[in-house]
């Protein structure tokens, strides 16, 4: 680094080093007609999902549409409040406007009756000991306190039920979960499906497709 | 298991809300531009001497010409001649002024080339091209530009 050559008043005070420079983006998110009919539920502790028929999968939360099928989702369904984790992940680490004491576990969490996980915290356990197939229900705020927000739901804790050992993750007749794992033989690409090839997945490799 | 399931009703009102994302960046400085910094912060304005002999504000890194490192700071101003302005009807709220007040290309005495400002003003017709100015320095400093809180006309030169 080139020495500089500072003016006389600059030359023995404290040199500053770094700055702030923080960006701001205000928006005003309007939720749309799938997410508004999801976060009133929520006013009513309900979790209400949407599906395109009676036959195809049930999004939670919902954005109006099946993507598998192009369709839209006129139909809704109230899901359960329990679930399965189906992923997770344990956060060691601090960061900007965060208020949670580490670590603690974020989680997908697919509820019964459900076809997609939603993304929540775990709680009233230790992180390390959160895992895929873990039952979990879903804990509510006071009553006084539900807002059409998803933190009306404060968290989700584990049950106490057995493990689901079929967990499976979401467009998966058969999953990559611990639990699914027949023989605790790990899947291979033979055994899940493509979603983009629909190779895999199928008796012929070895999978249940 | 799979209750209630019924066909959409009205859902009434869609809902809205205030969504505010920030990112708190923080950038090192680097020796040209912390000093600067710290000039500001010490109520001091410096520039960089260029090859040819010019200084520029806020002071550069390289000369402009040939690429080489600057490492020689000098101080400038602090009182100013206004170069070309643009008066702001309608202030933003991000904005460092809450009234109605002047962008300025401020080039400061000593300086070769013009710095950008906000100038106080009661009104446009008093901003002029020529105007001398000065800075009015924020009461608590950190080495921000925000430590020039804004600019002002030098007393009885009011164009």
């Amino acid at each position: 680094m080139p020495e500089i050559q500072l003016p006389a008043s600059l030359a023995d005070v404290e040199p500053v080093r770094s700055v702030r420079t923080p960006a701001q983006l205000d928006y005003t998110f309007t939720a749309g007609d799938a997410t508004t009919r999801f976060l009133k539920g929520i006013t009513q502790k309900k979790i209400i999902g949407q599906q395109a028929n009676p036959d195809s999968r049930v999004y939670v939360p919902a954005r109006g549409a099946d993507p598998e099928l192009g369709a839209a989702t006129p139909i809704e369904v109230e899901v359960a409040q329990v679930g399965t984790v189906t992923s997770f992940c344990v956060v060691n680490l601090q960061f900007y406007g965060s208020g949670m004491e580490i670590p603690y576990t974020s989680a997908l969490i697919m509820l019964d009756g459900a076809d997609l996980s939603i993304m929540h915290l775990i709680q009233e356990i230790p992180a390390d000991q959160v895992r895929i197939g873990m039952r979990v229900e879903a804990v509510w705020r006071d009553d006084a306190d539900i807002e059409p927000t998803l933190e009306s739901i404060k968290w989700f804790r584990p049950t106490g039920e057995p493990d689901d050992v079929n967990v499976r993750i979401p467009g998966e007749i058969r999953g990559t979960g611990l639990g699914s794992w027949v023989g605790g033989v790990a899947p291979t690409e033979l055994t899940v499906r493509n979603p983009r090839t629909g190779e895999g997945g199928t008796a012929e490799f070895g999978g249940e497709g | 298991m799979c209750d209630a399931v019924t066909d959409q009703t009205e859902v009434g009102e869609i809902l809205s809300a205030p969504l505010i994302i920030e990112y708190p960046f923080k950038r090192t400085t680097g020796p040209i531009i912390g000093a600067f910094l710290t000039g500001l912060r010490e109520q001091v304005l410096v520039g960089s001497k260029a090859e040819d002999g010019r200084v520029i504000v806020p002071p550069a890194e390289f000369d402009p010409v040939s690429g080489n490192d600057l490492t020689e700071l000098v101080e400038v101003g602090p009182e100013g001649v206004i170069t070309t302005w643009a008066w702001v009807t309608e202030p933003h709220a991000k904005h460092a002024l809450d009234d109605p007040f002047a962008w300025i290309l401020v080039k400061l005495d000593g300086a070769d080339t013009p710095m950008l400002g906000a100038l106080k003003a009661p009104t446009m017709d008093v901003v002029a091209t020529g105007a001398r100015v000065k800075p009015v320095w924020a009461d608590e400093r950190e080495g921000h530009i925000d430590d020039i809180a804004h600019w002002v006309l030098v007393e009885g030169d009011a164009a």
